[in-house]
């Protein structure tokens, strides 16, 4: 089991009150899993990927990653899961623009040590990056930012990767394009996935779809 | 004589200095040198003799107040040359330095002067007989009849002075030598005065008597480089007879002595290195260095062997050259007073 | 982790290296005019003390003459023989140098003192010690041993040789040695002639040039606000642009305590070598100063500082601290931001919220209550620690108070413009003022400064020029040695009916302080030339007549006494105050009696100084001369004084000048700094303006005349602030620092070129971010509107 949540609630306070976002949330998701995670805009399902990605803690509940209880962790005990089986890939701003292409792929490795050339140069070549390598992320088009993010979670070998919208920014062909790299790329690492999209043709390609309504799993 | 080890370790650079190192040599530098067989010439040699690079004045005295309370003195002029011979004002190459202390049975006092040659701030005239630094002074219309005065910032004397015997001269006729090399100097003494006079001290005036023994010596070299230190001894017997010994000591703890006995008509006999024997019974710690202030004396030849112990311990002179000097008691086959001189115990 | 770590964060600076640069030289200038002055003032301080040791001034007693300053060597000796013990000192000129004779072997620091090394060495081989430029200034002239310790100007040798290479046979003064003995005789009755000076009387050198050294560390600390206003917005700048990066770290897996330790130590890093630079550049601005600075001293306090600099640790580490500390305070609320910070806060840079309202309104409520605070203290407060708390509740008061009035002012512009250009304008102005009140700040503080410094500078050149004229109007100054030379002396001008001024002069105590009694003739010279602050009728008549005395400002602030009351002039005698006159630049008390008076009260002192009226002033020199044997030295005319007394002057000038164009010179790069890192940020904010039909070039224009009217409305706040910041100066500080008060003068000509320079100052800045802007190519325009930003 790469990633379980059991009864996990989650509320935000605003200027009107406390707003329950997750009322009670239990899935689990195995290594080599797909899983679309889909509803409306406000559903929370970006609170629960963040809760997933220990970005965020739940208010209740309980939440495994890897094995490890996240709510047994603290700041730093987050920050290494996160490093080592962990990988994120947002709709935007997800690369260090003061770095190369280059440096921004291979920095969530280099961050915990662990460095695999080889498989960095595959998964580069696989994403068609090559040409890309010197250059900044500001240089790159929207499609290639992209890749370059999904390039660096794949290379740091997680054991969960979690992607927010991660073409929402994209045109529908260069979105396929992307999907498809990266959902090749993760069968192969044996990571387990868990994608947030409004989008019914990408939810139709994971093997499980688990839809948010009000906070609950429907 | 006196502290001379030191004064002459401390001079030494002086004279080097002034006139390069050309002169290094045991006798150069322009100073002439003491020679055997001096013939004295007096009152004239009671005065400086610039051409030799030191000389003393040197008044050292045992003293009582009608309450039997016991009092030591001294009081002291050196002169010292940075070149032969003498000069007006400031380029006079005489240097002087004036000591003065006293000593009760439980405190000590001691200062200095200093003064350049040639401005008539110090100095010394031979006939009428003056002394001075600053306004210390030794004067009288002769060598036999003086005033003696010094001021501290917590101290001070007047007294009178009265020969009441002839001088006294060391050694070979006033040639004293002083190691087996042969460095000598000129010395003789005055060791008959009787002293009276005021003692000014932090807790009021002191009208006391004594004896008082005078010192003078000149001379032009220093002491061997092996001898580290000075012990001396002037000792008043109840009897009437005077002893003077000192003895140098050397870097491989042998001795080198010399003394003479004063009859009380001031008939004279010198001994030579060996006949005079001075031991260190104990030692006082005083300003941390090991001083020793109990002896045992000797000097065979007139069945002498006496011990001498200091009146004060404490009588450490503390000042640009440090050393130690002051009253003593005499008891054993002599009994009497006196005064010790040590130098070299810093 | 670490490394890749730092790596990001570095990567920022090599990608902003305009922001580096900031950084970088904002510390630098923080640190560079600051430690430069503070080098200045080392170097000053350490000539004072290496002269008071020197000299042994303030350490000791000294015996000097009540009249002149020779002492023959005989009352030496007599001193010496009865009991004093004091030891001579010669004291004199030759050329440039002045000579010290000391008799070592009865000196304080000699023979007694176990420090006799160096005795035998300078009596024996007859040589001078001095430092290594002076030794050169001697040359062949002497032996000269080089003796670092040995104050600038100065060489020291034995008496004797001295007094050879002087030509004299007599002493200056006498150290009275701290020890004395019993039995002393009373100085009176051994040399009348001769008074005791106490060490603790003495003015020191230190205390005569405080006022010049305030001056240059008031400067130094100014740069350095301002250069810390630089560091602070680029702090502020280079987190808000690193939000993202910081957000990505962190979600990368790096924990916030590893992050924060790296950030702080990178910022502290680029510190430490920005003021590493700063110290640098201190150094060449300190030499470059110095000469100029060294003249000024000379000239005005006779007091000779080292002409060569030396690397000295109390400046350049206090430098260093100083820019550390700063830095680490700008840093710490920004550190404090991120660790309060959600994870997944918003990315975009915030540059407009780097000071938000609230942190508005509360600058605002800080400016009143420190500008309330500035008037409490000058109404209530006295003294000059009081003086310096006042003068900076004004400065930063005010500073603090310039973007609400600046906003107000653009707020009226706005509401009073029809034209849509021109409403969008003053609006946009507005909205910028946050990120650019900093550099408006820092350029108020720079030009109101200057406007107060150069008001107090001018007005005192303007007092000084004028009491000059009061003071030397006689044509001839002579100055005798001699009671019989005195005597000739008025006999000669007695008999051709010249006009002449005897001054008689002595030192006295009075409410134990040392004061200069001096005795004049009173008459039309007087009467017609003196100013006084205040008098009662007639006041030189009432002096004429022995029944009143003039006193100077120093002397009546100090002891707290005005016209009509009383001074104690002799043990029994005690007269009214007929006027108190105004005496600049002179740290010491004086008592004016008629010279009648003064004869009656110093019987045997005789006059010293002749000042003579006289229409043809080198023929009576060339007679003085050749017939009344006074020797040509000694006669001084009217227009080399002055000569002598303005060219101080304008060294003076000359140092405030240069720093002048400094502090102008950091603010102005504050401004730059400031537009330049906002240009990035403000490509969104001009784009729709664009779109709509400015042309790039229009809006190029536009952000110039906007840098210059900001600037404008700061030169006109900087003018009230700054007359206010030099009537403290004069009013409150240099009469709680040095007893005497300045009449202030206003210089209009001055503060409109001082703001005409900072326009240009403030045009030359943004001309660069213009540029860029107008060349901004189209695309990056558009890209604001494309869906992937």
């Amino acid at each position: 089991m790469v990633l379980k949540f059991e009864a996990v609630h989650k509320s935000f306070r605003d200027s009107e009150g406390t707003v329950p976002v997750l009322r009670g949330i239990s899935f689990d998701l195995e290594a080599g899993q797909t899983l679309a995670l889909t509803g409306e805009s406000g559903s929370g399902k970006s609170t629960l990927l963040h809760i997933a990605g220990a970005l965020e803690a739940a208010d209740a509940g309980r939440v495994w990653v890897a094995g490890q209880e996240l709510t047994q962790l603290n700041d730093s005990g987050r920050a290494a899961l996160r490093r080592t089986d962990i990988a994120l890939v947002f709709q935007q701003f997800n690369l260090i623009p003061s770095l190369t292409v280059a440096a921004n792929i291979s920095f969530q490795s280099a961050l915990s040590g662990q460095v695999d050339q080889t498989h960095v140069e595959q998964v580069v070549d696989a994403l068609g990056l090559s040409d890309q390598m010197k250059k900044y992320p500001e240089a790159l088009s929207g499609g290639q930012q992209q890749r370059v993010a999904i390039a660096r979670a794949i290379a740091a070998k997680p054991k969960l990767m979690l992607a927010d919208e991660p073409t929402g920014n994209l045109d529908e062909g260069t979105a396929e394009d992307v999907l498809e790299q990266m959902l090749k790329l993760v069968a192969q690492t044996g990571a387990a996935l868990m994608v947030v999209t409004h989008s019914t043709n990408i939810a139709a390609r994971m093997d499980r779809r688990l839809q948010l309504r009000s906070g609950l799993l429907v | 004589m006196n502290v001379k080890v030191i004064v002459f370790l401390f001079l030494w650079p002086f004279g080097v200095l002034a006139q390069g190192f050309s002169g290094l040599g045991t006798g150069g530098d322009g100073f002439t040198m003491p020679k055997p067989q001096p013939a004295f010439s007096f009152p004239a040699d009671h005065g400086p003799h610039p051409e030799y690079r030191i000389e003393w004045w040197y008044i050292t005295a045992n003293l009582n107040s009608p309450d039997g309370t016991t009092y030591g003195l001294q009081w002291t002029l050196f002169r010292t040359a940075l070149a032969p011979g003498e000069a007006l004002g400031w380029q006079s190459p005489q240097i002087w330095f004036g000591h003065a202390s006293v000593t009760t049975p439980d405190q000590h006092f001691a200062t200095e002067r200093f003064a350049r040659g040639g401005i008539g701030q110090a100095g010394v005239e031979a006939s009428p007989f003056r002394a001075w630094i600053d306004e210390w002074a030794l004067q009288g219309a002769d060598f036999d009849l003086m005033n003696l005065t010094a001021n501290g910032p917590d101290f001070g004397y007047d007294m009178l002075l009265q020969a009441t015997g002839p001088l006294v001269l060391h050694g070979d006729k006033g040639y004293s030598v002083k190691s087996a090399e042969g460095q000598a100097s000129y010395y003789y003494s005055q060791p008959f005065f009787k002293i009276g006079g005021t003692l000014k001290l932090p807790i009021g005036d002191i009208e006391v008597t004594g004896d008082a023994w005078l010192d003078r010596e000149w001379s032009s070299q220093p002491l061997s480089d092996d001898q580290t230190g000075w012990d001396w001894f002037s000792l008043s017997f109840d009897s009437g007879a005077k002893l003077m010994g000192f003895q140098l000591r050397q870097t491989d703890g042998s001795l080198y002595s010399s003394s003479t006995w004063i009859g009380s008509d001031g008939a004279t006999t010198s001994y030579a290195d060996g006949a005079f024997g001075a031991t260190p019974l104990s030692t006082s710690l005083i300003e941390g260095k090991d001083v020793p202030t109990s002896w045992r004396v000797t000097l065979p030849d007139q069945g002498v062997d006496v011990f001498v112990k200091a009146m004060n311990p404490d009588a450490w002179m503390g000042l640009s050259i440090p050393y130690w000097e002051g009253p003593v008691n005499v008891s054993g086959s002599h009994t009497g007073q006196g005064y010790l001189e040590m130098t070299g115990y810093e | 982790m670490i490394v890749s770590c730092l790596r990001a964060l570095l990567s920022h600076w090599r990608r902003n290296p305009v922001q580096l640069f900031a950084y970088l030289a904002g510390l630098a200038l923080a640190t560079a005019l600051w430690s430069g002055v503070q080098a200045i003032n080392a170097e000053a301080r350490a000539s004072y003390d290496a002269a008071a040791t020197t000299l042994g001034e303030g350490q000791y007693d000294l015996l000097i003459p009540w009249q002149g300053d020779r002492i023959p060597l005989d009352d030496y000796i007599s001193l010496r023989r009865s009991g004093w013990l004091v030891s001579p000192v010669i004291v004199g000129r030759l050329d440039d140098i002045q000579l010290v004779g000391i008799d070592l072997v009865t000196s304080a620091t000699g023979l007694g003192t176990g420090n006799v090394t160096s005795v035998p060495l300078a009596l024996a081989s007859e040589t001078l010690l001095a430092n290594e430029d002076t030794a050169q200034k001697l040359g062949p002239l002497v032996n000269v041993t080089v003796d670092a310790s040995i104050a600038p100007g100065m060489a020291v040798g034995d008496i004797g040789l001295v007094q050879r290479l002087l030509g004299r046979d007599d002493l200056s003064h006498l150290v009275l040695l701290p020890d004395q003995s019993l039995g002393q005789p009373d100085l009176s009755v051994i040399v009348p002639s001769l008074r005791i000076q106490r060490a603790q009387q003495v003015t020191s050198i230190s205390q005569l040039t405080n006022s010049f050294h305030l001056n240059l560390t008031a400067f130094g600390l100014l740069s350095f606000a301002v250069g810390l206003f630089i560091v602070h917005s680029t702090i502020g700048l280079a987190f808000e642009q690193r939000r993202g990066m910081i957000r990505t770290l962190r979600s990368l897996g790096v924990p916030l305590r590893i992050l924060l330790t790296l950030i702080a130590i990178e910022m502290l890093t680029l510190a430490a070598i920005g003021a590493g630079f700063g110290i640098v550049l201190g150094y060449l601005i300190a030499a470059f100063l110095l000469p100029d600075v060294a003249a000024t001293l000379r000239g005005l306090y006779g007091a000779e500082i080292s002409g060569t600099l030396e690397l000295r640790a109390s400046w350049w580490v206090s430098g260093l601290l100083l820019a550390l500390v700063g830095t680490a305070a700008a840093l710490s609320s920004r550190i404090w931001q991120i660790a309060k910070m959600p994870l997944l806060a918003s990315v975009r840079p915030r540059a407009w919220v780097i000071a938000t309202a609230s942190r508005f309104r509360l600058q605002s409520i800080i400016a009143v209550s420190l500008l309330s605070a500035t008037i409490l203290l000058g109404l209530f407060v006295k003294g000059l620690v009081a003086g310096f708390a006042l003068l900076g509740c004004l400065l930063i008061g005010a500073a603090l108070a310039l973007p609400a009035l600046a906003a107000s002012i653009l707020t009226l512009l706005q509401r009073y413009t029809t034209a849509p250009v021109w409403t969008w304008f003053w609006a946009d102005t507005r909205q910028q003022l946050p990120g650019l009140s900093l550099a408006l700040m820092a350029l108020l503080l720079a030009v109101s400064a200057n406007i107060g410094v150069s008001t107090m500078v001018s007005s005192f050149r303007l007092t000084f020029v004028s009491f000059l004229d009061q003071r030397l109007a006689p044509e001839l100054f002579v100055q005798v040695e001699t009671k019989d030379q005195s005597i000739a002396l008025a006999a000669f001008l007695d008999l051709r009916k010249i006009e002449v001024l005897p001054l008689s002069k002595t030192q006295v105590s009075i409410t134990n302080k040392p004061v200069a009694l001096y005795g004049v003739r009173v008459g039309p010279t007087y009467r017609n030339n003196w100013v006084f602050l205040d008098e009662t009728d007639g006041a030189w008549d009432l002096v004429a007549h022995d029944t009143a005395v003039v006193v100077n400002e120093q002397l009546a602030r100090r002891a707290g006494i005005w016209v009509d009351d009383l001074v104690q002039v002799a043990p029994d005698l005690a007269l009214p105050i007929a006027a108190v006159v105004g005496d600049y630049g002179n740290p010491q008390g004086q008592v004016i009696v008629s010279e009648n008076l003064f004869q009656n009260l110093h019987p045997d002192l005789y006059p010293s100084q002749f000042g003579i009226r006289t229409t043809e002033a080198p023929a009576l020199r060339a007679q003085l001369v050749n017939t009344a044997d006074i020797d040509n030295n000694a006669i001084i005319d009217q227009a080399s004084i002055k000569a002598l007394s303005l060219e101080v002057f304008e060294r003076t000038f000359v140092v405030t000048a240069a720093l002048n164009i400094l502090t102008l010179g950091v603010a102005s790069f504050a401004i730059l700094m400031s537009l330049l890192t906002l240009a990035d940020l403000r490509v969104p904010q001009l784009a729709p303006v664009w779109a709509l039909g400015l042309t790039r070039q229009r809006l190029g224009w536009l952000e110039l005349l906007r840098a210059v009217l900001l600037a404008a409305i700061v030169v006109v706040c900087a003018i009230p602030l700054g007359l206010t910041l030099a009537w403290v100066l004069l009013t409150i500080i240099n009469v709680e620092a040095f007893g005497w008060q300045l009449p202030m003068y206003l210089f209009p000509l001055e503060y409109v070129q001082l703001g005409g320079f900072a326009l240009v100052a403030a045009f030359l800045a943004a001309m660069w971010p213009a540029i860029r802007l107008m060349r901004t190519p189209p695309s990056s325009l558009l890209r604001v509107f494309a869906s992937e930003r």
